[in-house]
C-alpha cells in the first residue's frame, strides 16, 4: 500500500530510488536476504565439516604422514595406526557389491523400462522403490540372522566350484568380505534400477522405432541402441550405487566380521572404514586414537565426494537429453 | 543358413528377454521376502512389554524399549529443528530468487553433503558438541540427524515450489502483491502438500539411521530427561540387541526392527500415495 502511493506520487524523472529500509519493508529484499542466508549458510556447514575432520585429524596426519594409507599395521595399544587393511575392506566389499548389483540391477531397469506394462511396471518400481527405504540398520539384521545362514549352506557349493582360485578358499565362519558384499549388492541395487529406469525411459521413441524397422529385434533395439543412447545416466547410477555402498556403516559392520587383516580369501573376515570408526570410536581413548579413526572419516570422505561429484555429473549430462 | 542365423538372433532374444525378467523378479521378491520375514518374525515376537517398559540389566529376559522409542522421537524433534528451516528456506532461495552461477554452486554442494556417509556427519557432530562439551547428549545426536535432513528438505522444496505454474507468481504480482508476500501467500501454499509430503519422507530416511548416533546420542538403558544426557534410540537398540549373544535380545531386536520398519514403511507409501502424479521424489 506504501508502495503503490510512492509509484503514483514520484512518477518521473526526478523520482527517488527507494532506500535499503523502504525495499526492506517492501519485503523482498529481507525475504531474498533471509533465504540467501540459508543457502549460503549450506556452503558454510559443508565447509565446517570438512574443517573438522581435518583440524581433528591433525595428530594422526603430523605423525604419520601419508605412510597412513599405505600401512598395515593397526595396534592401537602402541599408537601405530595404519589405514590400508580398511580401505582395502571398503574397496573390496564395494566391488563385490558392483559385480553383483550391476548386472541384476541394470537387467532389472531394462525389463521395467522397456518390456514390462506401464502398470506392472510401475507397481514393481514402487515395491522396489520402497527396499531403498529399509534402513541399514535392518539390512544388517537381516544379514546376520538370514543371510549368514543361507551362505553357510551355499558355501559348500560354491568353494566346489570356485575353490581353487585363492578367492574362496580357507575357513568360512558366514561373516566375512563376501558376506558383506552380497547384503551391499542388496542394498544397492534399487538405486541402479530406479535411476536406470528413468534415464533408459527417457531415451526418445524414435531411437526405438528406427531400430525396429530395420528389422532389429526386440533385444538388438534394446541393447545396441537404447542402452547405448542412455549409458552416461546408467553409469551416474551405478556411480551413486557406489558412493553409497562405500559409505555403508551399519550393514557392513554387523557382517563384515571385523578382522583389520588383508587376506586374498573373500571368505576371510575383513573390515571396512565405516565399520571400524562405528565400532571403535567410542572406545579410543588416546588423542592419537581418536585423530587416527578420524582420518580415517577423512578419507572416507574424500573417496565419496569424488566419486558423487563424478556421479552428479553423468546424471546431470544425461539428464540434458530429456529436454 | 540365413534361417539358422534368424533363428540364433530370436533365441537371443527371448533368453535375454527372459533374464532380464529374472532380475526383475529376484529385486522384487527381496523385498517381498525382507517384508515378509520381518512381519512374521518380528511381528510374532512384539509384546505389549515392548512399548511400556524400560530395558532389563544385561543378560536378563524380558523388559522392552519405551526410552528408546521416545528417544528416537526427542532425536526426531530436534532434527526437524535443525534441518527443516534452513533446508526449506534455502529451497525457497534455489526455487524463487535463484538462477545465478551461486545456486548451481548450493546445488552441487547440497548434493554433495547428501552423499557424504552418515558415520562421517556423525564425527561431525561429535567435533561440535560431544568434543567441547565433553560427554555424549542427545543433542547431538539431534544436530547429526539434522544436518542429514538439509540437502533432502533443500532439494525437495525447490523442486516442489518449482511445480506452481508461473501464472500463479504473475496473477499475484499483478494484483500488487509483492514477490515476497506472492512467494508467502501463493506460492508456498499452493505447494504446501508436497513440502509437507517430503518432509515426512525426510523425517522417515532419518528416522532408521543408526551410525551418527553411536557417538553422538550413545545410548542409555534408562529414561534420559531434558536434552544434556545421552539418549537411547530406536534403531542403535537394535544394533546392540542384534551384535549381544543374548537369544532374548535378539528377539527385542526383531521387534525393534519390525516396528522400525513398519514406521518407515508406512510413512513412504502414504507419502507416495500424496505424490502419486508427481515423477520425481527427492532422495
Amino acid at each position: 500500500m506504501a508502495a503503490s502511493s510512492t509509484t503514483v506520487s514520484s512518477a518521473g524523472p526526478s523520482r527517488p530510488a527507494p532506500n535499503f529500509l523502504e525495499r526492506l519493508r517492501g519485503g523482498d529484499e529481507a525475504a531474498y536476504l533471509i533465504t540467501f542466508i540459508a543457502a549460503a549458510s549450506i556452503l558454510l556447514i559443508t565447509g565446517m565439516l570438512v574443517y573438522e575432520l581435518f583440524v581433528n585429524s591433525a595428530d594422526a596426519r603430523a605423525k604419520f604422514g601419508w605412510a597412513f594409507l599405505f600401512t598395515q599395521t593397526w595396534d592401537p595399544v602402541n599408537d601405530e595406526f595404519g589405514a590400508l587393511p580398511f580401505i582395502y575392506g571398503t574397496l573390496v566389499t564395494s566391488f563385490l557389491a558392483l559385480l553383483m548389483g550391476i548386472p541384476l540391477g541394470v537387467g532389472a531397469a531394462i525389463f521395467l523400462a522397456e518390456l514390462a506394462p506401464p502398470k506392472i511396471s510401475d507397481a514393481l518400481t514402487f515395491l522396489i522403490e520402497l527396499l531403498a527405504a529399509v534402513p541399514s540398520v535392518i539390512y544388517g539384521l537381516l544379514g546376520i540372522f538370514v543371510l549368514v545362514p543361507i551362505l553357510r549352506l551355499v558355501e559348500p557349493s560354491l568353494r566346489s566350484v570356485l575353490g581353487w582360485t585363492p578367492f574362496f578358499s580357507g575357513p568360512f565362519y558366514g561373516v566375512s568380505l563376501f558376506s558383506a558384499g552380497v547384503v551391499l549388492a542388496v542394498m544397492i541395487i534399487p538405486f541402479i534400477i530406479s535411476i536406470s529406469r528413468e534415464v533408459i525411459l527417457a531415451v526418445p521413441g524414435d531411437q526405438r522405432e528406427a531400430a525396429l524397422a530395420l528389422g532389429a529385434t526386440r533385444w538388438e533395439t534394446t541393447w545396441d541402441v537404447v542402452v547405448p543412447f542412455a549409458k552416461k545416466g546408467i553409469m551416474g547410477s551405478i556411480f551413486l550405487a557406489l558412493a553409497r555402498a562405500l559409505g555403508e556403516t551399519m550393514a557392513v559392520t554387523m557382517v563384515v566380521g571385523n578382522d583389520p587383516k588383508i587376506k586374498a580369501s573373500l571368505f576371510a573376515p575383513g573390515y571396512s572404514i565405516a565399520a571400524v570408526i562405528a565400532n571403535e570410536f567410542t572406545e579410543a581413548t588416546g588423542k592419537l586414537y581418536t585423530s587416527a579413526l578420524i582420518e580415517l572419516g577423512l578419507v572416507l570422505f574424500a573417496l565419496t565426494i569424488v566419486i558423487n561429484g563424478v556421479a552428479r555429473l553423468l546424471v546431470m549430462g544425461a539428464d540434458k537429453y530429456k529436454t | 543358413m540365413r534361417d539358422l542365423h534368424t533363428l540364433r538372433r530370436k533365441t537371443v532374444n527371448v533368453v535375454m528377454l527372459t533374464i532380464t525378467g529374472l532380475c526383475t523378479l529376484f529385486a522384487a521378491g527381496t523385498l517381498v521376502f525382507i517384508l515378509g520375514y520381518l512381519f512374521v518374525h518380528g511381528g510374532s515376537s512384539l509384546t505389549l512389554d515392548f512399548f511400556t517398559k524400560l530395558p532389563t540389566p544385561v543378560g536378563e529376559p524380558g523388559g522392552g524399549m519405551a526410552n528408546a522409542i521416545v528417544g528416537s522421537a526427542k532425536l526426531l524433534a530436534l532434527a526437524m529443528v535443525v534441518g527443516v528451516p534452513l533446508g526449506f528456506l534455502g529451497g525457497v532461495y534455489l526455487a524463487e530468487f535463484g538462477g545465478s552461477t551461486f545456486s548451481f554452486v548450493i546445488r552441487y554442494v547440497t548434493d554433495l553433503l547428501n552423499g557424504v556417509p552418515s558415520i562421517v556427519i556423525g564425527i561431525f557432530a561429535y567435533t561440535l558438541i560431544v568434543l567441547p562439551q565433553k560427554h555424549f547428549s542427545t543433542l547431538a545426536g539431534g544436530l547429526a540427524l539434522g544436518v542429514m535432513m538439509i540437502p533432502i528438505a533443500v532439494r525437495s522444496s525447490e523442486e516442489f515450489l518449482r511445480t506452481i505454474p508461473n501464472s500463479l507468481r504473475e496473477g499475484a504480482v499483478a494484483l500488487g502483491a509483492s514477490k515476497a508476500k506472492a512467494i508467502l501467500t501463493v506460492v508456498i501454499p499452493a505447494a504446501k502438500n508436497g513440502i509437507m509430503t517430503g518432509i515426512m519422507l525426510n523425517l522417515a530416511r532419518v528416522a532408521g539411521e543408526t551410525a551418527p548416533l553411536l557417538f553422538t546420542s550413545f545410548g542409555n538403558r534408562f529414561w534420559s530427561p531434558g536434552w544434556e544426557q545421552p539418549t537411547s534410540a530406536l534403531p542403535v537398540m537394535i544394533f546392540t540387541y542384534a551384535i549381544s549373544p543374548y537369544e532374548d535380545w535378539h528377539r527385542q531386536a526383531w521387534s525393534a526392527g519390525f516396528v522400525l520398519l513398519t514406521l518407515v514403511l508406512a510413512v513412504n507409501i502414504f507419502a507416495r500415495a500424496v505424490l502419486a502424479k508427481k515423477k520425481h521424489v527427492a532422495r
